[in-house]
């Protein structure tokens, strides 16, 4: 287990801010009872940058989703280690003072869109409530749900749908728009685009990657599918038991993988293989 | 825009997606419409019976066991009382112990229910292991001895069924909240920073509740026989209350003579207990979310 408690000390904490990682993890563990699940040295993603998290199922690619959500708690891990947003130490923060960050500042959207939506509610009516939870008033509410369903390519008008009335990729994007309502700085994407069919995962990529670029938003990209990762990430990590094995440029690792286990994965998606 | 009701345009299309659904569930029609004559019959007793002293303690001595006939449409009881009076004033005595009955296992059982199923662990434990011990005896010899115990009234009884009635709706609401706090849109609102709270009340407890609306519509006509029960076995209602199940427990002994004595209460209770399990199929169906279809 790497260094437990705050790693990085206030040297560190006075460089946050300015011109640091959006997010910074350092010596995050993650441990079930006694049995440690994730111990992840390092990994940021900086301002406007697409991060890709790479690994198999059970490599501790979503455990480390819900820590930075502060979340671990409620699937009942514990987790030492430090989470900075903007320099701010996330993991000595209250549940309330989490919350307030939680959907603001720092968004999640999850695996399966379908799921992702109370059925009792139209769409837009947990848009509008995230919103309002976040303190914006009712028009206010209104007008950035509506802006933001058209910053993601769909008619505002869905917004009056109920999730069962909404394909799995209208789903994903009305999530996303979610998020951008927000304003989130940061979005944990989860295998977003995971239940999604070829065709509309494209869409997905597309839109993530147009948002980078005109909302500025930094993403944190969890996918065990290293094709979707290399064609979307500037940066990427490769995630095995827990730990990262490797991580650089999305360029650089796909093409020549230092660590064996990247080479495998590699070799693992069709079409391709590693050139080294 | 986005308003779940806004322009009139909207409530027109809503009222005909209502329309559109109750012409497709006739059980629904059927069981409310049922309910709904049943209550304003227990409204309006006073307009409706013919014979209204005739549902307290009044006797007509000569007009014992009459059959029915153009003045008393069902006979006349063992004291000289018309026995439809007696029916309806019968519909605001063991709905209304239904009502209380539900209404007080519902606010013991739900938030019970809730809590177990969302924060699970020790509470959860702790919880359900006091539910089992209730629905470990046998509901109704539990609901006979409390009622025994305590002074013979509506009250009591209310009471007693409450009692044993309440563990059921906690185990249906555990077992939902339960379902529904594991449902990756939970986590979605945690992660959106929604309070505890609200997801308690907003999306745990509307997602949970269908199936108890359910059981509650279909356990009226189940409080009602329980209540009746007990009033056949003396521990509930006294005699001039108009009370079904104690006229059929009054009228028994004269069943092979006298027959309308005991089958008109019988059917009231009959038919009360058949609408509101119609009301709860019905209910069932409107309901479900799943069904919600497209316009």
């Amino acid at each position: 287990m790497s260094a437990a408690g705050t790693a990085g000390g206030p040297g560190r904490a006075a460089a946050g801010g300015g011109a640091g990682p959006r997010l910074q993890i350092t010596g995050l563990g993650i441990s079930f009872g006694s049995r440690p699940v994730v111990a992840l040295d390092e990994l940021s993603v900086g301002a406007a940058e697409i991060v890709g998290l790479a690994g198999e199922s059970g490599s501790g690619k979503s455990m480390t989703t819900l820590a930075v959500l502060g979340l671990a708690h409620t699937v009942g891990a514990s987790v030492t280690g430090s989470i900075r947003l903007d320099g701010q130490e996330l993991t000595v923060l209250s549940q309330s003072q989490l919350r307030e960050l939680r959907g603001r500042r720092i968004a999640a959207v999850f695996q399966n869109p379908a799921a992702a939506f109370s059925p009792v509610y139209r769409v837009g009516h947990v848009v509008r409530r995230a919103l309002r939870c976040h303190g914006a008033s009712g028009s206010e509410a209104d007008d950035r749900a509506a802006a933001a369903m058209r910053s993601v390519l769909l008619p505002p008008d869905l917004l009056r749908r109920y999730p069962s009335q909404l394909s799995g990729g209208q789903l994903q994007r009305v999530a996303i728009a979610l998020a951008l309502a927000l304003q989130a700085e940061v979005l944990l994407a989860d295998e977003p685009t995971s239940a999604l069919d070829v065709t509309v995962q494209a869409e997905v990529l597309e839109l993530l990657r147009g948002l980078r670029e005109s909302a500025g938003l930094s993403i944190l990209f969890i996918s065990h599918d290293l094709a979707v990762v290399a064609e979307l990430c500037d940066r990427v990590a490769v995630m095995r038991d827990g730990a990262i094995v490797e991580q650089g440029p999305a360029a650089r690792l796909l093409s020549t993988p230092a660590a064996e286990y990247t080479a495998e994965l590699l070799a693992a998606v069709p079409g391709l293989e590693a050139e080294a | 825009m986005i308003q779940t009701a806004a322009s009139p345009a909207d409530r027109a299309t809503l009222s005909a997606s209502v329309r559109d659904r109750l012409s497709g569930n006739p059980l629904l029609v059927i069981g409310g419409s049922v309910v709904a004559v049943i209550i304003i019959v227990a409204v309006a007793a006073p307009l409706l019976a013919p014979f209204p002293a005739d549902a307290g303690a009044a006797t007509h001595p000569f007009t014992v066991l009459r059959p029915p006939s153009a003045q008393h449409w069902l006979g006349t009881d063992q004291v000289g009382r018309d026995v439809l009076s007696r029916v309806l004033y019968g519909a605001r005595v063991s709905p209304l112990i239904a009502l209380f009955v539900l209404l007080i296992a519902g606010a013991v059982g739900i938030p019970l229910g809730i809590a177990a199923g969302y924060f699970g662990g020790w509470l959860d434990d702790l919880i359900m292991r006091i539910t089992d011990i209730f629905l470990a005896f046998p509901a109704l010899l539990l609901a006979l001895a409390l009622a025994a115990v305590l002074p013979a009234s509506l009250t009591s009884v209310t009471i007693a069924i409450a009692a044993t009635w309440w563990p059921w709706y906690t185990r249906l609401i555990r077992g939902q909240a339960a379902s529904v706090a594991g449902r990756p849109f939970v986590e979605n609102c945690r992660a959106l920073g929604i309070s505890r709270r609200r997801i308690i009340f907003r999306h745990i407890l509307p997602n949970a509740i269908t199936p108890l609306i359910v059981q509650v519509s279909l356990d009226v006509g189940g409080v009602i026989l329980t209540a009746s029960a007990l009033s056949f076995l003396g521990l509930g209602a006294q005699d001039p209350t108009p009370d079904w199940g104690l006229m059929v427990s009054e009228g028994q002994s004269y069943f092979t003579t006298d027959w309308w004595v005991v089958t008109f209460p019988g059917l009231a209770i009959l038919i009360t207990a058949f609408a509101f399990n119609l009301l709860g199929d019905g209910l069932r169906d409107l309901l479900d979310p799943r069904r919600t279809f497209l316009r």
